[in-house]
């Protein structure tokens, strides 16, 4: 039926192009999730920072040196036994070690911008940036020094879960089960974390403060809130996200470690922390939107639309490969260039808070 | 009285950064005795000596070091005026590394094409599309910050990764030579730059006489010319340089074209001076080295000069370390990392040397994230 539309000029390519993205999306989607989940991860880290007031553009090399000492943590803890799995997700302790690790590698990165920005009164996206150059540089050395000699170094990944025939195979949404459940138990862990940040920052307690501390937070010291306090510790809190973004990197995902390895996901998380105004959910949507936007680009060499859509592949194959990969820091701009502006970030972010009476 | 004063103030100036230097240099020792003795098991106290040693004997001992150093310097000097005087204007470019590339490849795209023409007429030519492509990759990030508030340490990273895909394509594509066993541009044949000084190892080119010039024509605009008055008012206080009637917008483009010119000037200089092609693959670390040169300098074109000629020599003397004591190039990112970390943390430095001044340093740059997000 949707064929009678295909032969309009123009009009009839973007029709073609929803019915191959229809096509395509339930196939894909376990890989867009997986894809969404480091973007996603550090984008909750960016909202715990900018809530609260603080900005951090240093989440890239939190992520990258997170990967690192995670990789490495557990490749040492492996050494070259045979490790006996457990559970569905191929759950080992070298990997659960080597996560631990990233996560405290990435709090305490966290613990220094915050010292950084908070207490010292840095630059903030200075701040970040040397964190970023820092991670660069400190990964570079030492994946020189550790892993290029042991080539062998490694603790494997989890396991995807593999959700049961009956349950993907329902009609309608049985995709969607698939998106969700056949994934590694860090990616599953985001959609809890999402939901839960969503309802604590704007139902709880904390989150009320929060949000105080970050628009106005000479009115929050006057109601007692401790401004310093809590900007420490959501910005420490917001480094295990960072960890398990940059764990999920080598740990589930690749099992590998490269330099550089992270592509400026940390960047791109920033950017859906804007487009999801600052908002968990928001947030967690825009990854999506560039993960399908990548996914969409590998998709698109593989399994180019044919048949009836041919029109479309032809077109979408003249299209140089480089700029399928391009087509994430594109959005991201894009999106910084439409939604900033219209999308209005917390009134203090950014902004070191200086007590009355202590001079800035 | 008023001698001593200024004598006081300069010798402030310049102690954070030589003791953040010195900070560096020593936790670049630790990580070298520690990761050594982590992967070898053995602890060897004195490698730091041995490994600096060696990299001032490879950079500062001879003719043909010391030209090295220079050369290694040279873009480090470009890029780190770019960065620095986009500091001047409160602009925190960390998208040198794109411009230069996109510099780069103008070059060698240019230079590959008139290859056969006389080298007055090639040189110019690579030379200005080199600084045309960085102008424009400049441009872009300037404008989308003037008339959409997208702050440019975003995009200005995003646009990095772009360039990069840039390269790879049309190195591939359009601008592949043929009959080459790789994907790489043409030579750059007659568009060569001239070696100016030096024989064998170190040779010199025309590029290095770029770099020099830029420092004095940089501190001339910042300090002699309205357009450097309008640039640093914007920095300082954006609201009174509006008030002043200056257009804030207008500068930030005008800025980071400027920005993009230098950064782009630095990339076709290395082509048409050194490598003479690029690949698909081409990439570096200019970008990021510059951000590090820029803050060290103090945004300062005279303390960029300096900073620059002390990760060229470095740089010139790393492979020396890597070869005779077996320590990775890599530790100058990691020293200069801790460099970085003790220029913004200055208090830490004030404290351990126990030095009371006005807090100066990376503070009178305090501008950058006051832009961040929200309406510029």
């Amino acid at each position: 039926m949707m064929e009678f539309f295909y032969g309009i000029p123009v009009l009839g390519l973007f029709v073609q192009l929803a019915a191959y993205l229809v096509q395509i999306v339930p196939g894909i989607a376990p890989i867009m999730l997986a894809i969404s989940v480091p973007l996603a991860f550090g984008a909750l880290c960016g909202i715990m920072n900018e809530r609260s007031g603080v900005v951090n553009i240093g989440i890239e090399g939190m992520m990258l040196l997170a990967a690192f000492f995670g990789f490495i943590a557990a490749g040492f803890a492996a050494g070259s036994a045979e490790l006996e799995t457990s559970g569905p997700f191929g759950v080992t302790l070298p990997i659960v070690f080597g996560v631990a690790v990233a996560v405290l590698v990435a709090v305490l990165l966290s613990a220094l911008h915050a010292w950084l920005s908070i207490t010292i009164r840095t630059d903030q996206i200075i701040s970040g940036t040397i964190i970023n150059i820092a991670a660069l540089g400190l990964t570079g050395y030492l994946n020189r020094i550790f892993i290029s000699p042991n080539p062998r170094l490694g603790a494997g990944t989890f396991r995807t879960w593999g959700p049961p025939d009956w349950l993907t195979d329902l009609p309608v949404v049985g995709w969607l089960f698939n998106m969700f459940l056949k994934q590694g138990p860090i990616a599953m862990s985001l959609i809890v974390f999402v939901i839960l940040l969503q309802v604590l920052l704007f139902r709880s307690r904390w989150g009320l403060r929060t949000r105080a501390v970050g628009e106005h937070p000479r009115a929050a010291d006057t109601l007692g809130i401790n401004v310093f306090a809590l900007r420490y510790r959501n910005v420490i809190l917001g480094g295990v996200f960072a960890g398990l973004a940059g764990a999920f990197l080598t740990l589930e995902q690749t099992g590998s470690f490269q330099n550089g390895m992270t592509a400026g996901r940390g960047f791109i998380a920033l950017a859906c922390v804007i487009f999801g105004r600052w908002t968990p959910i928001g947030a967690f949507g825009a990854a999506l939107l560039f993960a399908g936007a990548d996914a969409f680009g590998r998709t698109v060499r593989l399994i180019p639309p044919s048949g009836d859509l041919a029109p479309l592949g032809d077109i979408l194959g003249t299209v140089p490969a480089q700029f399928y990969g391009v087509l994430p820091y594109l959005v991201t701009i894009i999106v910084l260039a439409g939604a900033v502006g219209r999308s209005v970030p917390p009134a203090a972010d950014g902004q070191p808070y200086v007590k009355e009476g202590e001079g800035g | 009285m008023r001698l001593r004063e200024a004598g006081g103030n300069a010798l402030a100036i310049v102690a954070v950064p030589a003791l953040a230097v010195l900070l560096g240099l020593v936790a670049g020792a630790v990580v070298m005795i520690i990761s050594n003795s982590l992967s070898t098991g053995v602890t060897d106290l004195t490698l730091p000596l041995g490994a600096y040693g060696s990299m001032l004997a490879g950079s500062v001992t001879g003719l043909d070091e010391l030209v090295r150093t220079v050369s290694e310097a040279a873009p480090l000097i470009l890029a780190g005026l770019s960065v620095g005087i986009g500091f001047k204007a409160g602009l925190f470019n960390i998208g040198a590394n794109g411009q230069y590339l996109m510099g780069a490849l103008g070059a060698a795209g240019t230079a590959a094409a008139v290859s056969a023409w006389s080298p007055w007429a090639a040189i110019p030519m690579a030379l200005g599309a080199g600084m045309l492509a960085g102008t424009v990759y400049g441009f872009i990030p300037g404008a989308l910050k003037a008339w959409t508030g997208a702050h440019e340490v975003v995009t200005t990273i995003m646009l990095n990764f772009i360039a990069a895909a840039t390269i790879a394509y049309l190195v591939t594509g359009p601008l592949r030579t043929p009959g080459a066993s790789f994907a790489r541009t043409g030579d750059v044949g007659n568009a060569a730059l001239p070696i100016i000084i030096g024989r064998q190892t170190g040779t010199g080119d025309l590029g290095i006489l770029f770099a020099l010039a830029a420092v004095p024509l940089a501190w001339l605009l910042l300090s002699r010319s309205v357009l450097g008055f309008e640039i640093r008012t914007t920095g300082a206080n954006p609201s009174a340089a509006l008030y002043a009637g200056m257009r804030p917008g207008r500068l930030i483009i005008l800025t980071m074209s400027l920005c993009g010119l230098l950064a782009g000037l630095a990339g076709a200089g290395q082509v048409l001076g050194i490598s003479h092609f690029i690949s698909a693959s081409y990439s570096t670390s200019v970008g990021f080295d510059a951000i590090t040169v820029a803050l060290l300098g103090r945004a300062h074109p005279i303390g960029i000069l300096f900073a620059a000629l002390l990760f060229g020599l470095m740089r010139a003397g790393s492979a020396l370390m890597q070869i005779r004591e077996r320590v990775p190039v890599e530790i100058i990112d990691v020293i200069q990392a801790v460099i970085l970390l003790f220029l913004a943390a200055d208090i830490i430095v004030r404290t351990i040397f126990r030095i009371r001044t006005e807090r100066g340093g990376v503070e009178e740059l305090k501008t950058v994230t006051r832009t961040y997000g929200g309406a510029a």
